[in-house]
């Protein structure tokens, strides 16, 4: 084998395995709540760190876990119903059966049980286990004297997912309007919402949405690269490198300035990805929430704000070519 | 876990096996995909068919490249050149008994008539299939259903080669005979039936959908579109505000459609495109399905073949419910079997590649006398 610098592979070179690490215990009590018992996994350490627990869940990542759980059993158990508690039959529909949001006629009312009354229950769970696992992101970082940014981070997704499932149905005045807990059935949901409003492309937020979403990939690879490649002098020493710049910083910079004339810095790249990565769920949020409350058919809102251009030529295939020659009957 | 000189031995003797297991899996994977386009060919042949301006992103593309080789049923078609009359000859009514609807026709065109719908729909068990196996004296009878059922399809034929020219003729001359239903066959395939509910336990749209069947395509949209769409006169496939904006909440206001429906058009349009093998954009520009500003001319004949297929399931095939033996009804309810455009299409864009099939078959383009040229 050739010489391989260490970069040269997607998985991580070097792994610490040893006495697993605990955490703090100033006041000796601290170590009540951190269950499970910490081993080593050579597989997580290619990807990450090797050490596997503990996990501290306290009372909000209790909370959110059992609701979590409640909220997946009664899906399950709506899926298993709905096919004549038959688990071969459960297996083989999977990705096809779903608890569907309320039939259209109930409006904002609550409708019997097996026609949305479940699915509104379950919700309910799902909400309350989302927000605590949000506030356990905030509790934790608090605890860690952390900044809040993973917990605002989190919090530009829960927006969304509220958008979804509760702010935008209750503007419309209609459960029905909520997201189906199904596999296909939610991406059947996706179209549909598109189809229904208009084409949902033509919608500006949808575009900013999938500029930052876009956005998010490119700069997580570019800052990746970027960082991988000058790990030889130290760039991965992040942290350090942007209050004391070193020649792995330095080269970075030229790179990219010579490059496209512009470059980010250490610390700043950090904050252009985590702005990408926040802003793609707010602006999603904004577009979702505005369609069918505010504008209920986005190409002609389009057409009336001249963007969606007209394009001149015929329609259908008999301008540009027969049948026949479609089918290889003529030349 | 492993016995110990086996650890022993590995650890005695370090080798760098990423290396070869990275270039043995790649050199394997590519020698792998390399067999399987060689012997199976490749799948990502296409061929494609402009549909609209340049920038619109319109075409339909064949992935099936079967679909652009010459249909084989058109080759298992029987037709015979009609017999025209010198006039003065016997017309079948007088010389047989009971001809209701071809009394018209020579007895040397009645016959080739005859002959023709065996060959189209039962070459196997030829006359007998309706005249049952009896003397030619006795063929006047209407003992079989499969004889009744015959004489409304024949009926149907020329209802449609007479009043939805605009749809059958769209393009091209071509009608429609038994054949380009039946193909060979007593029962057509691609006919339908009701499933709906498809779920225990749930009401409403919950029922409908989220199952893969036959009649959702083996999506997880409704498997009532058919059902909804292609039996009823007064309903609606649309499903747009035609304005940006629209005061209204979805179901409980007239005329704002809910996500629901938006479904369930998608499951129709879905078996449409299916029907044809063809894509949304055959038809629609997609960026605004409803525009029909920006629509192919073969939107106008998709909306004539809707209400033709509304019109024949009404009018032909489900009044013949009682007729039917219970084998030909539906299995879960009993209900006639119905058409829609694959029963005709079969997949293709246009019914045997577009081969014209009523030439031939004067007698099948009218209720009326035949007209021979």
């Amino acid at each position: 084998m050739g010489i391989k610098a260490e970069y040269q592979n997607i998985f991580t070179q070097v792994q610490v395995q040893g006495t697993p690490e605990w955490g703090m215990d100033d006041n000796g009590t601290m170590l009540e709540e951190r269950v499970g018992n910490p081993w080593f996994s050579k597989l997580a350490g290619l990807f990450g760190n090797a050490q596997i627990g503990p996990i501290y869940l306290g009372w909000t990542g209790m909370v959110s876990l059992a609701t979590g759980l409640i909220w997946f059993v009664m899906v399950g158990l709506s899926m298993l119903a709905q096919v004549g508690y038959s688990f071969p039959e459960l297996l083989r529909q999977l990705f096809w059966l779903a608890l569907e949001p309320p039939s259209p006629e109930y409006g904002l009312s609550i409708p019997p049980l097996n026609e949305g009354g479940w699915y509104i229950i379950a919700s309910f769970f799902l909400l309350v286990s989302v927000m605590t696992w949000l506030l356990r992101s905030y509790l934790l970082a608090q605890q860690h004297r952390m900044g809040k940014h993973v917990f605002w981070a989190f919090a530009s997704a829960v927006w969304l997912f509220l958008v979804l499932g509760l702010f935008r149905p209750i503007l419309m005045g209609s459960w029905s309007e909520a997201v189906p807990y199904g596999i296909f059935p939610h991406l059947d949901w996706t179209t549909a919402f598109s189809i229904r409003y208009g084409n949902l492309y033509y919608n500006p937020f949808h575009c900013l949405s999938i500029v930052f979403l876009y956005g998010s990939v490119l700069l997580f690879c570019m800052h990746g690269a970027t960082i991988l490649a000058v790990t030889r002098y130290g760039g991965d020493r992040e942290l350090e490198q942007i209050y004391d710049r070193g020649t792995a910083t330095e080269r970075a910079a030229l790179f990219w300035r010579w490059t496209m004339g512009f470059n980010a810095t250490m610390e700043g790249i950090h904050r252009w990805a985590w702005w990408f990565a926040v802003l793609t769920p707010i602006t999603g949020g904004i577009g979702i929430l505005l369609t069918g409350t505010v504008v209920d058919n986005w190409f002609i809102w389009a057409q009336e704000h001249n963007f969606a251009p007209m394009y001149d030529g015929a329609y259908g295939y008999e301008d540009y070519g027969s049948y026949e020659a479609f089918i290889g009957k003529e030349n | 876990m492993l016995p110990k000189w086996f650890d022993q031995w590995n650890k005695s003797n370090p080798t760098n096996i990423f290396g070869p297991a990275i270039l043995v899996g790649a050199v394997g994977g590519a020698l792998f995909v390399a067999i399987l386009l060689i012997t199976w060919g490749n799948p990502a042949q296409t061929a494609s068919m402009q549909t609209g301006p340049a920038g619109t992103g319109m075409s339909v593309p064949e992935y099936n490249i079967a679909r652009l080789a010459p249909d084989p049923s058109i080759e298992d078609y029987y037709t015979e050149a009609p017999y025209v009359p010198e006039g003065g000859e016997p017309l079948a009514r007088d010389i047989y008994e009971n001809v209701q609807v071809l009394g018209d026709l020579t007895e040397d065109n009645f016959n080739r008539v005859m002959l023709a719908m065996t060959q189209w729909v039962s070459p196997e068990q030829g006359c007998a299939y309706c005249h049952g196996d009896v003397d030619l004296e006795e063929y006047g009878a209407d003992n079989l259903y499969t004889k009744v059922v015959s004489r409304r399809m024949i009926q149907m034929t020329q209802h449609i080669n007479e009043e939805w020219d605009s749809h059958v003729n769209a393009v091209a001359e071509v009608g429609v005979n038994c054949y380009t239903c039946h193909r060979g066959q007593n029962v057509p395939s691609d006919i339908w039936f009701n499933v709906t509910p498809v779920n225990q336990s749930v009401e409403g749209w919950a029922a409908v959908q989220n199952r893969a069947t036959s009649m959702s395509q083996s999506t997880s949209l409704p498997s009532s579109a058919l059902e909804v769409y292609l039996t009823d006169y007064d309903s609606l496939v649309n499903v747009h505000d035609l304005e940006s904006r629209v005061a209204g909440v979805p179901g409980l206001t007239e005329d704002v459609h809910t996500i629901q429906k938006t479904e369930m058009t998608y499951s129709l349009m879905n078996y449409f495109s299916n029907s044809l093998g063809v894509n949304c954009v055959f038809c629609h520009n997609s960026r605004a399905f409803y525009d029909t500003a920006q629509v192919t001319p073969q939107w106008s004949t998709a909306q004539l073949g809707r209400q033709m297929v509304i019109e024949l399931n009404q009018e032909f095939l489900i009044p013949l419910k009682d007729t039917y033996p219970a084998e030909r009804l539906g299995p879960i309810y009993a209900d006639a079997p119905k058409a829609a455009c694959r029963t005709c299409h079969k997949g293709y864009q246009r019914p045997l590649q577009g081969m014209n099939v009523t030439d031939d078959w004067p007698e099948l383009v009218t209720t009326e006398a035949p007209v021979y040229e």
